[in-house]
């Protein structure tokens, strides 16, 4: 077990200013213990990238309400393995119509939370990929 | 029943004149069981502080609505936001809803349109189509109102960063179906100190922003009288997470920001103030909603004639626009929004509004189907038809709880107004962070009480289903952004590319200088410049904007 608190960057990428939930998993995981970085809104899949890897985080988180998910989501992906950090976990969240998680999971993204869910699950969910990710390293 | 001067005042002065000028819809009305229904109940002694603080409507201070006959004369508008994919796919979506009785248009733009980028720009990948109709020029506008007569139909724009551009737009498909800009009708949001608060679409820092605002007010002024230049909004601060008293305190701290910018840049208040509009958001605690639209009202009057010295009752009249609130609806048990609505739609209509959007109930997974837009018109329909409660004006007033919040989210909104004031005004307040500070707070606050189950809402935390029938999802075609790519580049090889650069040039000019910028923009997007070159104009004098700014 690790000893120092997880580090998890949120971003946002896309256009959408839906910054609700992003800014609330923020504060509830920060409650909870770990280090959040906020990207704020209007990040490239690159911009998110390079700011992971330069932080060094356990995890990232995406918040996508504006339909895009399907491109970028992949993208911030594939940014991840370009900038070196390929082997971050991403989860996601948003307004995510359930036919498209299958597609999301397919593409690397490791959860996927919808409008509802109980942020405890979330915390919970953050904390298994952390844990994963710091056995590995 | 007690005479009081300001009552026959009234009589002989607002309400007669608007009975001879517009009649009311039937000759006298009445409940479902036949009693009478009184045009405006009073209060059986009529004193000098009711006369003041409530007063009778469509008199100042407005508590009790804008007009004397409210809904008797003429219902609101019912106006349905609506836009997605390309423009060829939203005329039709516009062409139904006018077809289903909606009686105003209410255009969505895309993201990428929304932040003056063209759908070929590569920030735009994915955004192409998704939460509104892409426009990149006036070739598309023209698709977007074709068979749509604009002398007809009043056009609602959510466009806020590059309003002036679309604004350009719309006058010129109405200079192209022969209708003078001096006849349209419509409102464009333009209002550019919520995005940085809450909503995000900002393209330029504050200060050319609200440069372009004026210019937007002058320009109208003189040339589309009947246009709404601002809807001045609290709907997205309180979507954010806001409070009710914060969503009137801001949005009225916002308004005082632009009248003073107008004011400063010369204009005269009494001319664009009539244009000002207002977009609150109606969300769930009905009792409250109604109080906080009629504070916000009688808030409005008073800093327009006390503080800014309006003199034209039409300056001191707050008008709105209402949606009801997107961030109560759950992806759970959908149907359970339906009721949602209902219920946020009648306090908006109780707190006197001029037109409403009402949701979709399965807006908490994708954009909406058709089928669900129809039932949302519909519940519109049934409050404005069965429900009754156009029959009175102001129904509830008088009523002890309400007039008590009222006057509560009167003075709290007040003072959260005069601690933005201390910090220097909106946009100090916005640059420190202030205001997005509270309204985080309150967001925090809010969806803590949901997690621990201290706030109930039905079917997430309380009273859950388990439900094995996936809704069907309103999907937009993936194929809009290459489509739009490939009608771009066929309009960069068609139009007369010396000229529009020349256009372009005129307009950069006029940025580095003082002169409105509204003609080279009409100049450059008649030539067909695109929406994406006229804002990279903009952008080289002007600068841009990033939330890392204010943290």
């Amino acid at each position: 077990m690790t000893t120092r608190p997880f580090r998890v960057l949120i971003g946002k990428p896309g256009l959408d200013g839906h910054d609700r939930g992003a800014k609330f998993v923020s504060r509830a995981l920060r409650d909870a213990g770990f280090e959040v970085v906020y990207t704020g809104i209007r990040r490239t899949p690159e911009e998110i990238a390079a700011a992971a890897v330069q932080e060094d985080v356990d995890a990232v988180g995406l918040s996508l309400l504006s339909g895009a998910h399907n491109e970028l989501f992949p993208a911030v992906i594939a940014a991840l393995e370009k900038a070196g950090g390929g082997d971050i976990p991403v989860f996601g969240g948003g307004v995510i119509p359930a036919e498209d998680i299958p597609g999301l999971k397919r593409a690397g993204i490791r959860s996927v939370f919808t409008p509802g869910t109980p942020v405890k699950d979330i915390i919970a969910s953050v904390t298994a990929l952390c844990q994963a990710q710091a056995a590995k390293v | 029943m007690a005479t009081h001067p300001a009552l026959q005042d009234w009589q002989d002065k607002v309400l007669k004149k608007m009975l001879d000028k517009a009649p009311e819809m039937r000759p006298e009305f009445t409940t479902l069981s036949g009693l009478p229904a009184e045009r405006v109940a009073l209060p059986t002694v009529i004193d000098d502080a009711y006369v003041a603080k409530v007063g009778f409507p469509g008199q100042y201070p407005y508590t009790r609505g804008v007009q004397p006959t409210m809904y008797r004369g003429r219902l609101w508008t019912m106006r349905q936001y609506a836009g997605f994919s390309t423009a060829e796919e939203s005329n039709k979506r516009y062409r139904y809803l006018l077809d289903q009785g909606t009686t105003g248009l209410s255009v969505a733009f895309d993201l990428p349109t929304q932040i003056g980028y063209d759908s070929d720009d590569a920030i735009a990948r994915g955004e192409v189509g998704k939460v509104g109709v892409a426009i990149d020029s006036l070739a598309d506008m023209e698709v977007l109102f074709n068979n749509i007569p604009l002398d007809k139909v009043s056009t609602s724009m959510t466009i806020n960063a590059p309003a002036a551009v679309l604004l350009a737009m719309y006058v010129a498909v109405g200079e192209k179906q022969g209708v003078p800009s001096q006849k349209l009708e419509g409102t464009i949001q333009n209002d550019i100190l919520k995005e940085y608060i809450a909503r995000g679409t900002y393209i330029f820092p504050p200060r050319p922003s609200m440069r372009l605002i004026t210019d937007i007010f002058a320009w109208c002024s003189q040339n589309t009288p009947s246009f709404n230049t601002i809807s001045i909004s609290g709907y997205h601060i309180r979507e954010a997470g806001s409070t009710a008293v914060q969503e009137v305190a801001f949005t009225l701290a916002d308004a005082c920001a632009y009248v003073d910018a107008a004011i400063a840049a010369g204009l005269d208040v009494d001319v664009f103030a009539p244009r000002l509009a207002f977009f609150f958001n109606g969300s769930s605690d009905l009792l409250e909603e109604v109080a906080k639209f009629r504070a916000a009202r009688r808030m409005w009057a008073k800093i327009m004639k006390e503080r800014f010295k309006a003199k034209k009752p039409q300056s001191q009249m707050l008008r709105f626009h209402t949606q009801t609130a997107g961030y109560t609806l759950t992806a759970q048990q959908i149907d359970n929004n339906i009721v949602r609505v209902a219920m946020q739609s009648l306090a908006a209509v109780l707190g006197g509004t001029q037109s409403l959007h009402t949701n979709s109930k399965d807006e908490a997974l994708a954009l909406p189907t058709e089928d669900s837009v129809r039932t949302a018109l519909r519940t519109q329909q049934i409050i404005a038809y069965e429900s009754g409660i156009i029959n009175s004006v102001d129904p509830l007033a008088g009523s002890y709880y309400v007039e008590g919040l009222t006057d509560t989210i009167e003075r709290e909104a007040l003072a959260l107004m005069s601690r933005i004031d201390e910090l220097g005004g909106v946009i100090p307040a916005i640059e420190a962070g202030f205001i997005q500070r509270q309204i985080e707070d309150a967001a925090y606050t809010y969806q803590s009480a949901i997690e621990t189950n201290d706030r109930i809402i039905v079917g997430v935390n309380k009273f859950q289903a388990k439900e094995s029938i996936t809704p069907p999802v309103f999907r937009v075609d993936a194929s809009v952004g290459a489509n739009q790519a490939a009608k771009l580049k066929s309009l960069r090889e068609k139009r007369d590319n010396v000229k529009v650069d020349a256009a372009l040039a005129a307009l950069a000019t006029a940025a580095k200088g003082t002169a409105n910028l509204m003609p080279p923009i009409l100049d450059a997007v008649r030539l067909y410049a695109t929406l994406g070159e006229i804002c990279n104009v903009l952008r080289k004098e002007f600068g841009t904007y990033s939330d890392l700014k204010s943290r």
